[in-house]
């Protein structure tokens, strides 16, 4: 774990539980994601990586435990978690473009609302942040006009356009036709080098090869391990995970 | 043929009752331009409680709008207009025209736009809040727009009928246009007034018709 050693933690999230009503999908999770590093988290459907990762911006409350990102107590309510929000961007499975604003509207609304700013000055940062995603020449668009690909790109430019400590993504390109997946990886990627700091929830073992710095495993609402891609992927420890990783690569 | 033509189409009737007649449209499309804001107000207000989740919200709400949508129109406008008074509080055809049509239509656009806000996927209020966007900027830039959108016919028809139910006020005495041609019917002794009465709101009405029919076809082609 050498990469991640000395540098400060953006992400801190210790022993969190969630239940469910009678279902408890968490069940005393630890995540240290320190700066500019990715993280992946894979596990079979259920393992509860989409809700800890939901957890971290308190779009699920959990149970019980501590999440701090950035230095701010996510979970004290005397946060304003509105202003907590900004510094965390979160993609979404499903793009959730609001459809009835254009590309460009749809990354201007935070910066407008949220932010503050002037017409001008959130044009200028949302037709930038369109740019990083390529998408500089679709801004007019609706959503319904682009491709699932185009879709998710405008949902990156939206969250990366206030400026956030950290993107947690969530299933980014389950929902893209496989010619797509590729354009929104690019985009992934460009942001890493950028030094962005990331949380990825995905199945893409290509792009969690090439590109993460540590790939966590998880299974019925625990991590079971973790490490290095090369580790995990070549010489998983445990058998839950020696199973999972053959059964994907299969695919 | 004659007899017919007298009673109803009487030409003269409708040159002499003109002026009053055009009194009661007027106050007929004030009325309306009252009552509408004055629903759809009350409607947003209350879809917007209904997406609260706690038990203290729901069920007075509940009880709220069950109880103004099974209570007749008529029986609201009379009690306010007539009852109301024998406790001190009288609030005149106006006050209670605008009271009992916001309690009445309110519940009617309320259940609308709480329809159209359950139509929004739950995504779009999570993407919202993710950027930071506050609960009230959720519902007002993001989840409002498309729930309007969205039950935009229902909105129109329930509209129409607002329109429409305001010619009860004629019998807390408010002088719209019922009203008025019922008062040239006993001033002309002729049934022309209500004729004319009937073809104003056509002619007032009619174009919605149309648009609203235009709006289910579209919406009806989008399914397809």
């Amino acid at each position: 774990m050498s990469t991640t050693t000395g540098r400060a933690p953006i992400v801190e999230a210790r022993d969190i539980h969630k239940h469910f009503g009678h279902l408890h999908v968490l069940k005393g999770v630890d995540l240290r994601v320190v700066e500019k590093e990715l993280v992946f988290l894979i596990g079979p459907s259920g393992s509860g990586k989409s809700t800890l990762l939901r957890c971290l911006n308190r779009l699920e409350e959990p149970s019980s435990g501590s999440v701090t990102v950035d230095g701010i107590d996510m979970l004290d309510p005397k946060t304003d978690i509105n202003k907590a929000r900004q510094r965390i961007g979160m993609v979404f499975q499903s793009f959730n473009l609001y459809p009835h604003m254009t590309a460009l509207g749809n990354v201007m609304l935070a910066l407008r609302k949220v932010l503050g700013l002037g017409r001008a000055e959130a044009e200028a940062k949302a037709q930038a942040a369109l740019d990083r995603v390529h998408l500089a020449d679709r801004a007019d668009h609706y959503p319904l006009q682009l491709s699932g690909g185009q879709q998710q790109r405008v949902a990156i430019a939206r969250a990366i356009a206030l400026e956030p400590r950290v993107m947690l993504f969530d299933e980014p390109t389950s929902a893209l036709d496989p010619e797509l997946v590729g354009g929104v990886l690019a985009v992934m990627r460009e942001l890493r080098e950028d030094g962005m700091t990331m949380v990825v929830v995905s199945h893409e073992m290509g792009f969690a090869k090439a590109a993460a710095d540590r790939v966590v495993f998880m299974a019925d609402g625990m991590i079971v391990e973790s490490g290095l891609p090369a580790e995990i992927f070549a010489d998983p420890k445990h058998e839950r995970t020696r199973a999972f990783i053959s059964q994907i690569e299969r695919h | 043929m004659d007899l017919f033509l007298d009673t109803f189409f009487n030409w003269q009737i409708v040159q002499e009752a003109w002026p009053i007649l055009w009194q009661g449209l007027k106050a007929t499309l004030l009325l309306s331009a009252l009552v509408v804001p004055l629903g759809l107000l009350g409607g947003i207000i209350l879809a917007v409680l209904t997406t609260f989740p706690s038990p203290w919200v729901k069920w007075p709400l509940r009880v709220w709008v069950d109880t103004f949508r099974a209570l007749p129109p008529l029986v609201l406008l009379v009690f306010i207009f007539a009852g109301l008074p024998f406790v001190g509080v009288d609030v005149g055809p106006w006050g209670a025209v605008a009271i009992g049509f916001f309690l009445n239509t309110g519940a009617y656009y309320g259940e609308i736009l709480r329809a159209g806000i359950e139509s929004v996927p739950r995504g779009q209020l999570e993407a919202a809040r993710s950027t930071g966007l506050t609960r009230g900027q959720t519902m007002t830039y993001v989840v409002l727009p498309q729930a309007v959108r969205n039950v935009l016919p229902d909105l129109i028809s329930n509209t129409l009928e607002v329109v429409k139910l305001t010619s009860i006020a004629s019998v807390v005495a408010l002088p719209e246009l019922l009203f008025e041609a019922r008062q040239a019917q006993s001033v002309t002794y002729n049934a022309t007034p209500i004729m004319a009465a009937a073809v104003a709101y056509f002619i007032l009405l009619w174009p919605v018709v149309r648009l609203l029919s235009r709006l289910e076809n579209r919406q009806l082609a989008g399914r397809g």
